[in-house]
């Protein structure tokens, strides 16, 4: 017995110790590896109390969902999912006879992309809050969305390229968009062994001219480059505005298994490209016009829809013709993200194999190229001695370094997939200033304005592409994540974790000051020039052309007019075209009827949408509103009736016995 | 220092113009899901809301308890009030160079008269789009009407309404105060003389 109690103590003192230590290390966790070092008062910096207003907007690219993200910082929440480049049935992106046009290609509709790199337009290197512009990756496009309506208003196809990624880096005035090629590619395409690729692949790299007032997007002229990867971009900035440069990979040319074939060279290239140079060489007619197909398309804001044009040349320049035009940088290791700092004469470049952060000096590269300090040349091109140009470098940060940013004191920030942190530090001295861990496997970091000439160095997002034990499990497929750090004081301190849709790759975040002014409440009725809208309940009509019905309808709270159609036919097209009446903030109409093989329509106050719809069988079908407009809603609803093809059903339509007040 | 009466009394007719300028009243809605409210001006012509779709907004809003639309065409006060009130201010400023305080008694009398018509007229049409419910309305309160304050504020179910002068009303009331300091004075220099 005595044993046994003797025993039992230990036993009990044993547990007593190991729960201290547990208590102990609990303690730990709380402010170690798990929660990221939040400290105590992280939740009140990121707290926007019930009805207050974030301090920043974030955009936020989809990455695979072909979509953009707005959310608040610092608060890290959605307000909007802006379709780009993806259908979307919620809003009737892509579904709509308005917006399908955006969705055009020279391979057809095509209704999905990746979107990755967000810029916003810039004035004089600042942010504008005019014009946010994004990469479509896989058919390549960019994209333009006006930020008084957060729509998406016109899509560009880039001729000529296979792999949108390097763009669309802006220059400081959006007078150019970048858009280099990830894949070179035959130019002009046709059937040829993959393995002719070092004589028959080229690579080109696009500059989209954005016309000032409308922002309208045309593709201004290309290099002709040679067959290598490109892979990001950064355009100069003050004494370096002028030229833009773009990162690449596989110097090696290989076309197979490249994650070892591209990976054998030290060092690859920089590209500079000096374009008001090409600017020079176009007046001259140096440029030639190569034969291409690519589709241009844009949104009407008068007529509220799109059209598409289809383009059949592009003028491009090849460097053996325009000397001085293209110079290249060797830098180490496949250098992946390259960023110009906010004063334009140092361009960070992350060899994301490397272990240091290469910095070249806009300043040596002048020189080097007056004093022809040159390494040979690739492909005709000259190639500048990499120590003439090198600014300095930043040693051993951390593994696998992939973008930076800036603050407005001079700082820099770069992300480090590999050893998943971001690393500060100074420009210039290039020493290593803080770190600090994200979770988990940061690709692309963004400060607002952090691309410009005017950061404004107060948050730090990372932007991450795996979350593992972050979240609750949500089977195989988990959310990525952004995570808010501030960056004011002398250490960075992580705020905020919050999930994103899609992938995010690059984000831009603007101050809320430069968009809410501008933020379009609805559209003016007066102003709506589509040609189905109709001005009033009193116009509302049915209109036969053959098999083709044109449905002239109207909502308004809480009814639609007609909302009782007979006459319609198994084997007629039906046109919706409905006109949302209403002129108040807020009150969309959705517009949805059974059995419609597209979509919904979600109609703003002031707007025409147009759904087609077949209908296959006889019988009676309904249609309502879909977005919660008032007390009434439910009440919103009609009747299509449909009869047999060929029957004698006249075409009638109508609203109540007595019309309703309005 | 003698003619000031004059000035002021000729000042005292002239603003009755603002008139045109300026809303007399208006008539503001506050809810939850309108916080900043929603506002309708009256004028001595016109009906206008606080901005291009707010008589539609209101007219939207009434049609579920079954208040009539509000159609500016309707009030034929629009077409007859604007010639009384040019009438009204014409003959007050000519008044103003005769100096006969009991003639500028007499337009003040006339003009405090057609005011209180004006109000009662104003409380007429309210009492009717408040009471004058269509027998369909989708919603029906038992014992409720609609009618919004004459002056000062009052809950009507979910909305506080808020009926006071605007601009043009607050001169219509310095026309009667200055008026009425120009015909003391003029009455007291007069009889002093």
């Amino acid at each position: 017995m005595k044993n046994q109690s003797n025993q039992l103590q230990h036993f009990l003192l044993g547990l007593l110790a190991v729960s201290m230590l547990v208590l102990a290390s609990c303690g730990k966790t709380n402010q170690g590896a798990n929660t990221g070092a939040l400290s105590g008062n992280a939740a009140s910096k990121t707290y926007v109390a019930p009805g207050q207003l974030d301090e920043f907007y974030a955009f936020m690219s989809g990455g695979f969902s072909g979509q953009v993200s707005v959310y608040g910082l610092p608060s890290g929440r959605l307000f909007k999912v802006i379709p780009v480049f993806a259908v979307d049935g919620e809003k009737g992106y892509g579904f709509n006879e308005e917006t399908k046009p955006l969705l055009n290609t020279s391979h057809g509709f095509i209704p999905w992309d990746d979107a990755h790199h967000p810029n916003l337009s810039q004035t004089n290197g600042e942010t504008d809050g005019r014009w946010l512009f994004i990469n479509g990756n896989n058919t390549p496009r960019i994209a333009r969305i006006d930020l008084s309506t957060f729509e998406t208003v016109e899509t560009i196809e880039i001729p000529n390229s296979a792999g949108n990624h390097s763009s669309p880096y802006l220059t400081q005035n959006t007078e150019y968009l970048m858009a280099g090629t990830r894949f070179s590619v035959p130019i002009p395409q046709k059937d040829v062994p993959i393995s002719s690729y070092t004589q028959n692949f080229r690579g080109a790299l696009s500059f989209i001219s954005v016309e000032k007032e409308s922002g309208e997007m045309d593709v201004a002229f290309q290099v002709l480059m040679p067959g290598i990867d490109y892979d990001l971009a950064s355009c100069g900035k003050n004494q370096s505005h002028g030229w833009a440069f773009f990162t690449s990979y596989n110097s090696e040319q290989k076309n197979s298994l490249l994650e070892v074939n591209a990976s054998q060279n030290d060092k690859d290239f920089v590209a500079a490209i000096n374009w008001k140079k090409a600017e020079e060489y176009l007046k001259q007619g140096k440029a030639k016009e190569y034969p291409t197909d690519y589709m241009h398309n844009v949104y009407n804001e008068s007529t509220q829809t799109a059209t598409s044009t289809s383009k059949k040349t592009v003028k491009v320049l090849d460097p053996a013709d325009c000397p001085g035009l293209v110079y290249l940088l060797p830098t180490p290791k496949s250098p992946h993200g390259i960023d110009v700092n906010p004063t334009g004469e140092y361009i960070a470049c992350s060899g994301k194999l490397s272990a240091d952060i290469t910095v070249h000096s806009f300043a040596n590269m002048l020189k080097a190229i007056e004093n022809k300090d040159f390494d040979g040349e690739f492909q005709g091109i000259p190639v500048l001695k990499f120590e003439s140009v090198l600014g300095g470098v930043v040693k051993e940060p951390g593994l696998g370094p992939l973008h930076t940013e800036y603050d407005n004191q001079g700082n820099a920030y770069t992300s480090f997939f590999i050893s998943s942190e971001i690393v500060k530090w100074k420009v210039g001295t290039w020493e290593v200033l803080d770190r600090v861990p994200t979770y988990y496997s940061i690709g692309h970091l963004m400060v607002p304005g952090g691309n410009s000439m005017k950061p404004d160095g107060k948050y730090v997002v990372a932007l991450n592409k795996i979350t593992k034990d972050r979240y609750l499990p949500t089977g195989p497929e988990l959310t990525q994540s952004a995570q808010l750090y501030s960056i004011d004081g002398a250490k960075m301190e992580l705020l905020l974790d919050f999930p994103t849709i899609g992938e995010p790759h690059y984000a831009q975040g603007i101050s809320a000051d430069k968009i809410i002014p501008k933020s379009k409440q609805f559209f003016k009725l007066s102003e709506n020039k589509h040609p189905y809208m109709i001005p009033s309940e009193k116009d509302a009509k049915v209109v036969r052309e053959g098999n083709n019905l044109h449905v002239y309808m109207t909502t308004i709270r809480s009814h639609f007019a007609p909302d009782n159609i007979e006459g319609v036919k198994v084997g007629d097209k039906v046109y919706f075209h409905v006109t949302n009446l209403e002129q108040d903030y807020d009150v969309p109409h959705g517009f949805a009827v059974m059995g419609a093989n597209n979509g919904e329509l979600l109609i703003m106050p002031g707007q025409t949408e147009t759904l087609v719809w077949y209908p296959k069988k006889e019988g009676v079908f309904p249609m309502y509103c879909t977005d919660f407009c008032s007390a009434l809603h439910q009440e919103m609803q009609g009747y299509i009736r449909v009869s047999p093809a060929g029957s004698a059903t006249a075409l009638k339509w109508w609203l109540g016995e007595e019309k309703p007040v309005q | 220092m003698k003619s000031f009466p004059k000035i002021l009394f000729f000042l005292a007719a002239a603003m009755m113009l603002t008139l045109f300028i300026f809303p007399m009243w208006s008539i503001t809605l506050i809810a939850p899901q309108y916080p900043k409210g929603v506002t309708m001006y009256i004028w001595i012509n016109k009906i206008t809301g606080s901005e291009e779709g707010t008589l539609q907004n209101i007219n939207i809003l009434n049609h579920y308890v079954g208040m009539k639309h509000i159609e500016p065409d309707d009030f034929k006060e629009f077409v007859y009030f604007p010639i009384v009130i040019i009438a009204m201010s014409v003959l007050g400023m000519l008044l103003a160079f005769t100096g006969r305080w009991k003639w500028w008694m007499g337009w003040l009398i006339i003009g405090l008269i057609g005011c209180a018509f004006g109000l009662y007229d104003f409380y007429l049409w309210e009492y009717d789009y408040g009471h004058n419910l269509s027998p369909t309305a989708p919603i029906k309160v038992p014992g409720m009407s609609y009618q919004p304050p004459l002056i000062g504020n009052k809950t009507l179910l979910n909305f506080l309404a808020k009926s006071w002068p605007y601009i043009g009303g607050w001169f219509i009331g310095g026309t009667v105060i200055l008026g009425t300091i120009a015909t003391w004075l003029q009455r007291r220099n007069t009889v002093v003389q």
